[in-house]
């Protein structure tokens, strides 16, 4: 099985690289672009286990390393 | 005194942490690859500053998952003395041993500078020879040290004395808004925390850089010298 994370900052936790990508695209035309938020995708197969499984295995290593709970949050997601 | 140095793959700092405390402290000093499961019977452990695993992922991220990261729990689950300088303190932070995290710099540029910050009454084991509010010079070297904490674990820090240093002015006035004192944008200005047991402290500014004249310190008190000789007392 494929599996997509997406891991984001949380709401409250300042994306300095979002800010970055905003204040460079301020400079040509695109003034109406606001609150960008930069995240991470990572994908993965997990083999020869059940869906449930796969999925649980996910979850504790999103826990564990894939995003830090104190600024991120994510989001497991099967890919196709 | 046995001070234990970590190394992981892309630490850079461990040969200076191990001249100052083995040379300038009279420590007994040594290096302990992080794949190893035996601190050799260390008083203090020390994770130095670096990149270990090419800051992937998020920095200390990776590190948090060595097989000595597990032995450096337990240590300082018994009371151990461990110190986390720069990407140690970033690792501290991962592995749930400090709480908090280091964010990039708000600027968004790695800081490579002198700063100033000042040490607060702290309940760690390394204030004896510190004196609290008394401005120090002290280089850093990162692009992510903006500390952040929620606002509950700020208060407890604040609350429970675990903020160790402080961004601050020449004069010594701290401003968290202020860029040109708080370089990297950190929550309350914080440049450096303890557990809440004192035993487990990181810092973002070198210590071991601010403490000979090779690198602009003339010895004594003006760097940060006397915190390192707390540490190894």
């Amino acid at each position: 099985m494929r599996f997509q994370v997406l891991v984001r900052l949380k709401g409250g936790v300042l994306d300095v690289q979002g800010k970055a990508i905003e204040t460079g695209l301020k400079d040509k035309k695109f003034n109406a672009l606001k609150n960008i938020r930069v995240g991470r995708v990572i994908e993965l197969d997990v083999d020869g286990v059940s869906a449930t499984e796969a999925r649980a295995q996910v979850e504790e290593v999103c826990k564990l390393l894939l995003a830090n709970p104190v600024i991120e949050q994510y989001e497991i997601k099967e890919a196709q | 005194m046995r001070v234990a140095v970590v190394v992981f793959p892309g630490t850079n700092c461990d040969q200076d942490v191990l001249h100052v405390f083995g040379t300038l402290l009279n420590a007994e000093a040594f290096p302990v690859w992080h794949r190893d499961t035996d601190l050799k019977n260390a008083d203090l452990v020390v994770l130095p500053g670096g990149f270990s695993y090419g800051d992937y992922l998020r920095t200390g991220a990776l590190a948090k998952l060595s097989p000595v990261m597990q032995v450096v729990k337990d240590f300082a689950g018994r009371g151990g003395r461990v110190l986390g300088i720069c990407n140690g303190f970033q690792i501290l932070c991962e592995s749930g041993l400090l709480p908090g995290a280091l964010l990039e710099n708000v600027g968004q540029r790695f800081l490579s500078r002198f700063v100033h910050i000042k040490a607060e009454k702290s309940v760690g084991f390394f204030t004896s020879g510190m004196q609290p509010g008394r401005v120090i010079t002290c280089p850093i070297a990162h692009f992510q040290g903006n500390y952040y904490a929620d606002p509950e674990t700020l208060a407890a820090l604040e609350a429970n004395g675990q903020v160790v240093f402080r961004y601050c002015d020449p004069a010594g006035n701290v401003a968290a808004g202020d860029r040109t004192s708080n370089v990297n944008g950190s929550c309350n200005a914080i440049a450096g925390i303890c557990n809440k047991a004192g035993n487990v402290v990181g810092l973002m500014p070198h210590p071991e850089r601010a403490v000979e004249a090779l690198t602009g310190f003339v010895g004594g008190d003006t760097g940060l010298e006397p915190f390192l000789r707390s540490v190894a007392a």
